[in-house]
């Protein structure tokens, strides 16, 4: 038997399909969202195909396309992360925590404090 | 070394590494002690596998792509930075919209650069590929609808579009199918089309990919849109499997794939636990007044309320508070005082413990990632079946800007919309405050006959400034 390639990417696919589906059925609900924003940041994984589309750096069409794509890939990988990172960060801080938000302001406004415990 | 072998072998292996971080980092990004450092793994892979996207480019113009990128990462990092913790569902849409339309601009170039640019005879199938045509079409559809879809989903998590109800076409079934299968049409016909004839035919499918996201996200209320947002988060990795088809890049097809399993999965659980099918979601419609349920009438007769006073004298003598967040929790920007009001009360010896409905919020564990912002302890957070059994042994819950999650009439009237829905059972209490602006109905549009029960008091106002005299009332026990 031999596989066309056409083949070989449907069975990559495929399995790849089964490899996503296994691992998000144990998934704590808490972790649901930043899954999500996780799991979207890596479709932007089309970054890949994006920087091959944008090569000659020539103002042709095919170019213009490629480098929107490369602007819209990125906003996604980065952003994606990013974000996916800003709400990691408040699961990860348990154990000093009691300890500091004893200390912060108890009346400081609630954004005011987002703000602060987001940029520490 | 020679490009050649860069090509053969360094490229495939950095791909095949990045492949594997993709695989750890979801993996990790399951379990709560290792999530954050799963997330950098994934980011990790990422950066590799641009790596690997550049060798295998060897010596080009790199303007655009540098410029593209830092681009990019500016207005990226600036969403990313700028969000209020709040506002995360809406920004999870944004991003998935131009994860979306890059997989179909991806597609477009390619097609663009074989076929039109190269000035290519014969068909748009025998240029480009049969294989690759039809993916090329496909990620163009799958993109477009994604990236409208994601818009439309973003305006409705910010209560735009009339307030995000359901917008209901005259024969909408009708049209979308009509345009589903113009769109496969034209995609067909481009395949086929002589070059030079397929253009117009691929912006036919391009316009319709992107009418079709916005009509089939509109007709779903605002309560739906987690669900919609988790499907066309599985759609851009659809799209991203696609446009690996096109290109021939196996690490786009595991990784679109693998987001695209994943996305569907968490729409899955998401229809589980309001107990509706998938295509009744996609259906939409939901939350339309069309007379036929709720049980009774809207209005209600016997509400009583109540002010912060009352309610922290009732507070005092509690031995145990079982808070339900809800929406309004967000809106407000409660965390942070809805934390200061259980540590008051735990230092009076009240046990307190949240109760989060799966569907709270505005996404599967909203409700989470809210309070863990105001470092409310992830053991206290207990999910509806831990704690639906001790409500009846709960002296006082309180709700914070929920509503149809905790109406009793889903397990009553099995001609309500939300009848089968699981609930929090808060009605089981002694004493139940429900914190709400107004009677306003929820999303699903019906009464909450809770507000009536005996053992409820409506305390009125925005959830902040009622916890806020919650908290001086109490300090003042």
């Amino acid at each position: 038997m031999t596989l066309g390639p056409l083949l070989i990417g449907i069975y990559v696919f495929v399995l790849a399909g089964f490899v996503g589906f296994e691992m998000i059925t144990k998934v704590p609900p808490t972790l649901h969202t930043p899954l999500m924003s996780g799991a979207n940041a890596i479709s932007g994984i089309t970054i890949v195909g994006a920087v091959a589309a944008a090569t000659t750096g020539a103002p042709t069409v095919a170019n213009i396309l490629g480098a929107l794509a490369i602007v819209t890939a990125t906003i996604n990988v980065v952003g994606g992360f990013l974000v996916t990172d800003r709400m990691l960060r408040m699961f990860g801080r348990k154990k000093p925590k009691a300890l500091k938000a004893e200390g912060a302001g108890a009346t400081a406004s609630a954004t005011t404090k987002g703000r602060e415990v987001v940029s520490k | 070394m020679s490009q050649e072998i860069i090509r053969s072998t360094v490229v495939p292996i950095i791909y095949l590494l990045s492949t594997v971080l993709f695989i750890f980092g979801i993996k990790q990004l399951a379990k709560v002690k290792t999530a954050r450092r799963g997330n950098t793994i994934a980011a990790v892979g990422m950066l590799l596998a641009i790596i690997g996207a550049l060798l295998e480019l060897g010596i080009v113009d790199y303007r655009w792509i540098v410029g593209g990128m830092a681009l990019g990462t500016i207005i990226g990092a600036t969403f990313a930075i700028r969000v209020q913790m709040t506002s995360m569902p809406e920004m999870v849409a944004l991003f998935n919209g131009f994860g979306g339309i890059a997989s179909a601009l991806v597609a477009t170039s390619v097609y663009w650069d074989l076929v039109v640019q190269r000035g290519a005879t014969g068909t748009v199938y025998e240029a480009l590929g049969t294989d690759e045509a039809i993916t090329v079409m496909l990620s163009i559809l799958i993109g477009g609808i994604t990236f409208t879809g994601s818009l439309v989903a973003l305006l409705k998590l910010q209560g735009k579009l009339r307030k995000g109800q359901p917008i209901l076409l005259p024969a909408r079934h009708y049209i979308t199918f009509g345009l589903l299968f113009g769109s496969l049409a034209f995609g067909g016909i481009a395949v086929a089309a002589a070059a030079g004839d397929s253009v117009v035919w691929v912006l036919a499918l391009s316009s319709v990919s992107l009418i079709l996201g916005v009509l089939l996200t509109i007709p779903i209320g605002g309560a739906d849109m987690p669900v919609v947002v988790s499907l066309l988060n599985s759609y851009s990795g659809l799209a991203a499997s696609m446009a690996g088809f096109v290109i021939g890049n196996p690490l786009l097809i595991i990784a679109g794939a693998m987001v695209g399993a994943a996305g569907l999965i968490l729409t899955q659980i998401m229809c589980v636990a309001m107990n509706r099918s998938l295509l009744n979601v996609l259906v939409g419609g939901f939350g339309v007044a069309d007379g036929a349920g709720g049980g009774g009438s809207d209005e209600y007769t016997s509400v009583t309320s109540c002010g912060p006073e009352e309610a922290a004298m009732i507070l005092e003598n509690a031995e145990s508070v079982i808070i339900i967040p809800g929406y309004g929790l967000a809106v407000a920007q409660a965390q942070h005082a809805v934390r200061e009001l259980a540590d008051l009360l735990k230092e009076r010896g009240t046990k307190v413990t949240y109760g989060i409905h799966p569907v709270a919020g505005r996404m599967p564990g909203h409700m989470n990632v809210l309070l863990a912002e105001a470092d409310v302890p992830y053991e206290e957070l207990l999910e509806m079946d831990v704690i639906n059994p001790e409500f009846k042994n709960t002296d006082v819950v309180i709700i914070l800007g929920a509503n149809d999650v905790v109406n009793p009439v889903a397990t009553k009237d099995p001609s309500s919309p939300i009848a089968g829905m699981p609930i929090l059972n808060a009605h089981e209490a002694r004493s139940v405050f429900v914190v709400k602006r107004s009677l306003s109905p929820g999303y699903a549009g019906i009464k909450n006959e809770l507000f009536e029960y005996d053992n409820t008091m409506m305390i009125f106002g925005d959830a902040k400034k009622v916890l806020q005299g919650l908290i001086g009332e109490v300090k003042d026990l």
